[in-house]
């Protein structure tokens, strides 16, 4: 539970946007943590299976992530989220 | 006995090494604690008796997430990136927002009330092993999510393709 407070603190407070998706994968591993440690604890398997899709979920956020990051990269030249203003919608 | 100590061990590595992975200057240091962290969660879910969730950790956020966040953090210009300043400038709000919700979660923990144990013990985790509990419980009553979550992957696949791809011309 510490370590998914840090990783808010780390999301909200990161101005590399690389960091703050380290940060979210901090956070699901966070839940992961807990979902296990409960399941062990109240003797069910439910909770691991729950952490399984974290982990599926984990890895096509981070793929997709970093390929938001590419294109930003491409069009900005910048991986800060505070020199990325403007929107185009 | 010693296996309080390992856990302590274990949980005080994964507090120190995520504040390290968020306070790190130079963001090849930050991937690479975040390597160690990942090894210190893994051996954490052998201690829990999730031997196949410990694997999976490894193979997935280790070997796989991890080289992509290196490839990611390559884009970068590290040598300007440990000269600036690296959090933003609002980052009080942040600090002030995460301690609060630790607060909140460690006071709604106290009144955690256990659910009633299930059938699944250390003993017969033990005596049917872990894969075979798991794959027996995800391919039966976990089948349906378990298809979602591969059409989550697909979606990932394509839509990570699409968004890094070059423009065509025309």
């Amino acid at each position: 539970m510490v370590v998914f407070a840090i990783g808010v603190f780390g999301f909200l407070s990161r101005r590399n946007i690389i960091i703050m998706f380290m940060s979210i994968e901090l956070m699901l591993n966070a839940v992961n943590i807990n979902l296990i440690s409960f399941s062990h604890y109240i003797q069910d398997l439910r909770g691991q299976i729950l952490a399984f899709f974290v982990i599926a979920v984990a890895a096509s956020e981070a793929a997709i992530g970093l390929a938001i990051v590419i294109a930003l990269f491409r069009n900005k030249a910048t991986a800060h989220v505070d020199e990325v203003k403007e929107m185009r919608g | 006995m010693i296996q309080e100590l390992f856990f302590a061990y274990f949980a005080c590595a994964i507090i120190v090494l995520s504040i390290l992975v968020i306070l790190m200057k130079n963001p090849i240091h930050s991937v690479l604690w975040m390597l160690l962290l990942f090894f210190h969660i893994a051996s954490l879910y052998l201690l829990l008796n999730a031997e196949f969730m410990a694997v999976i950790q490894v193979i997935v956020y280790a070997g796989g997430i991890l080289v992509l966040f290196l490839f990611a953090v390559l884009l970068l210009n590290i040598r300007e990136e440990v000269r600036i300043n690296r959090f933003i400038s609002a980052w009080p709000t942040g600090f002030t927002f995460a301690a609060g919700l630790l607060a909140v979660i460690i006071l709604s923990v106290r009144s955690f009330i256990a659910a009633p144990p299930g059938i699944y013990t250390i003993d017969l985790i033990k005596k049917e092993t872990h894969v075979k509990v798991l794959g027996k419980l995800l391919y039966t009553e976990y089948l349906y999510p378990f298809e979602v979550a591969s059409l989550i992957l697909l979606v990932a696949i394509v839509g990570a393709i699409v968004l890094a791809k070059r423009r065509l011309k025309g």
